[in-house]
């Protein structure tokens, strides 16, 4: 029987591990259909940046209610993990409660508890939050589907999992009470011994049957929510880390500049300049109108977005009405990265790029030309997402590889060309000003 | 408002073999907006009060490039950088005011990685600066109980962290300063960015600047200050759409500085 149930958790579990193993190989394949970046100089500041905002949650504090709430399922979450080893070191030998007899062992797992209580009515907050109170940026429209689902989904799972932890003790506790074997006296425990009081006259045999069943519901829970991250926003728990070490460490205001432009600029200034040839050898294309055209980089952000809103609550664009979305720009970018990885069985090969492109039939002009780069939707990223510069890499594409700007613009770029200046004033009354 | 010297330029300071401190970009708007000029004279009469030995490009300078490269056109851009800086490293310009936070933050974050290596600091910082070491003072008392605002401009704080420079110009002068409900890094834009100053703007519910105008009129001050000259425009023009502009004017910190020497 106990080595019925050794093997059978060990199957459980390379599968569970085994297809998440494979799914963050295809996330990794399908990040580096990018372009390629140079975001690995600094590592120091970079190891900072992600211990300060992904580790610290630094930029959480700024709405203090969700910063509260997340911090108490984060650290829940990364606590009641280190129960995890245990529950696994039981399946794969057939122990039960392997560290029973460590000193410290009841006050470890009235940790756990007391955590998994505070996530239970965090989440419910968080539920409240979404679907009572309807906070504006987490009702928003651009949610409805999948999304809005995905998000009650990961907050229904986390309920779920705490929930069959604490029936597990309960029931584990209960049996200790009544002396049952292979369940050795270390209970009862603070939260779980409340619910142990429903269970005052249950008997042996079903008090196995609820411990057991929760205790393998667990942690198949646990490996199938491992599994579900490739398919929810919710993979920021793990991407959040290289997202904030690769974000922008250098001041925000800086866009980066074209490495192809420069050497065009460069030969037309001085024809015989010697210029390194460019990577690729073909022709570039300026800018981006598909998501492998941007920096792979910026394919990390975009599936590490947890559609948090507060890139679009802060952007003076949406504010007044106008179409952009800062979120919408990042769910895109990933969305269409991920059609790509669905319709390429190969992603390191000749790659199918039908469907609806990241420009034009996802994200349209109208939404790129409202853009102010005020850089308050990456300032407001908890986790160093950068739209504008998506925002901006497609800009480029429209101005560089279709000349579609409105024609204002193209005015303006006409005069900086012939004036020097955005206004068709003369380039030499320059130090006018001195004698108005 | 007439400066009283002769401010020279590079070419000039070049042929009498000489050196300045500091080179100031006075920028296209400085150069040629109507409203803009009057910032560029108020910081150009701060700096020569100040002692400062700083000379202008004139007719020599040319757009930065910033809004072409936010409106997307790299090449414009880049041709513009690789024009000025071979222009700023002829005369070997080692560091550079500007009254504009988009120059500014294209000067010192967008050219050293096409080869322009400057120390460039914006005119709040500057006025800071020699307000510090005493080379500038503020006396008079002509904002004495005057309730001031400021306007965070984007390209200051939010891309380059400049947030305490202007509000210490404020400090320095005996008025009671009032923050605006969203500030620092949560100060809503003006509009004016992203090279938005010289198009229509997109449809939609409300228009930037009248927002953010309403805020700085919510917080009763009847000055509002400002550190770029594009933020200036849409202010100035914001509160006038609100039907307060003879209550409420928008200044320039440099104008207000120098409306306060004695």
């Amino acid at each position: 029987m106990a080595i019925g149930s050794q093997i059978l958790f060990a199957l459980l579990f390379t599968l569970g591990v085994g297809l998440f193993v494979r799914n963050m190989i295809r996330l990794r394949q399908t990040i580096f259909l990018g372009r390629p970046a140079e975001v690995g100089d600094q590592p120091k500041k970079r190891w900072q940046q992600m211990m300060r905002v992904a580790l610290g949650q630094s930029k959480m504090g700024a709405r203090w209610v969700p910063a509260l709430l997340h911090l108490v399922v984060y650290v829940g979450f990364v606590i009641i993990n280190i129960e995890v080893l245990e529950i696994v070191l039981d399946g794969f030998l057939g122990t039960h409660r392997l560290f029973a007899q460590m000193p410290g062992y009841g006050f470890l797992i009235n940790t756990f508890e007391v955590l998994a209580l505070a996530v239970v009515i965090a989440v419910g907050l968080f539920w409240v939050r979404r679907n009572v109170l309807h906070v504006k940026r987490l009702a928003h429209g651009e949610l409805n589907g999948w999304p809005k689902m995905d998000a009650n989904l990961i907050l229904y799972i986390e309920w779920f999992l705490m929930g069959l932890f604490l029936l597990m003790n309960a029931a584990d506790s209960q049996l200790q009470v009544l002396g049952a074997a292979h369940y050795p006296a270390v209970g009862p425990w603070a939260i779980s011994s409340k619910i142990q009081l429903l269970m005052a006259d249950w008997s042996v045999s079903t008090l196995v049957a609820v411990e057991r069943i929760a205790w393998w519901l667990h942690i198949a829970g646990i490996l199938f929510f491992l599994n579900y991250l490739y398919y929810s926003k919710h993979l920021h728990i793990l991407l959040a880390f290289p997202n904030t070490y690769y974000a922008k460490i250098s001041a925000l205001g800086g866009l980066s500049n074209n490495a192809d432009v420069q050497r065009e600029v460069a030969l037309m200034m001085d024809p015989s300049a010697v210029v390194p040839a460019s990577d690729s050898g073909v022709p570039p294309s300026f800018g981006a109108k598909d998501v492998t055209d941007l920096s792979w980089n910026y394919l990390l952000q975009a599936y590490s977005c947890t559609e948090c809103g507060r890139c679009t609550s802060e952007c003076p664009a949406h504010q007044t009405g106008k179409k952009l979305s800062p979120r919408r720009v990042v769910m895109q970018t990933r969305d269409r990265a991920q059609e790509i990885a669905q319709q390429n069985k190969d992603l390191t090969g000749e790659l199918d790029l039908s469907g609806a492109l990241l420009l034009h039939d996802r994200i349209t002009p109208e939404e790129l030309w409202a853009c102010t780069t005020c850089n308050a939707c990456t300032d407001a990223c908890p986790i160093g997402i950068d739209p504008l510069s998506i925002i901006m890499e497609m800009r480029r594409y429209l101005v560089m590889e279709e000349s579609s700007a409105p024609l204002e613009l193209n005015n303006m770029m006409g005069t900086i060309e012939n004036n020097g200046a955005p206004w068709p004033f003369s380039q030499m009354d320059r130090a006018q000003w001195i004698q108005k | 408002m007439q400066t009283d010297i002769h401010i020279p330029t590079m070419a000039e300071i070049a042929a009498q073999q000489g050196q300045v401190e500091v080179l100031f970009w006075v920028g296209c708007a400085g150069s040629f907006d109507q409203r803009a000029m009057r910032i560029t004279q108020s910081f150009a009469a701060l700096m020569q009060k100040a002692g400062v030995r700083f000379a202008i490009l004139g007719t020599e300078e040319s757009c930065t490039g910033d809004p072409a490269k936010r409106a997307g056109n790299e090449f414009l851009f880049q041709m513009q950088a690789a024009t000025n800086i071979q222009t700023l490293d002829g005369y070997g310009i080692k560091k550079i005011v500007t009254t504009c936070p988009h120059c500014f933050n294209t000067l010192k974050n967008e050219y050293p990685s096409l080869g322009g290596n400057y120390e460039v600091v914006h005119h709040t910082q500057m006025l800071q600066s020699l307000l510090d070491e005493g080379k500038l003072s503020v006396s008079g008392g002509a904002f004495k109980g005057k309730k001031i605002t400021y306007h965070d401009a984007c390209y200051l704080g939010r891309a380059n962290g400049v947030y305490e420079a202007p509000r210490a110009l404020i400090n320095h002068l005996e008025a009671s300063f009032v923050e605006m409900k969203r500030c620092k890094s949560k100060g809503l834009c003006c509009g004016a960015g992203g090279a938005q100053m010289f198009k229509e703007s997109e449809p939609g519910t409300a228009e930037i600047n009248h927002v953010r105008a309403a805020e700085a009129i919510d917080t009763q001050a009847t000055i509002i200050a400002a550190a770029c000259p594009f933020c200036n425009t849409m202010m100035t023009d914001g509160v006038k759409q609100k039907n307060k502009d003879a209550e409420v004017s928008v200044l320039d910190l440099a104008e207000i500085i120098h409306q306060a020497q004695s």
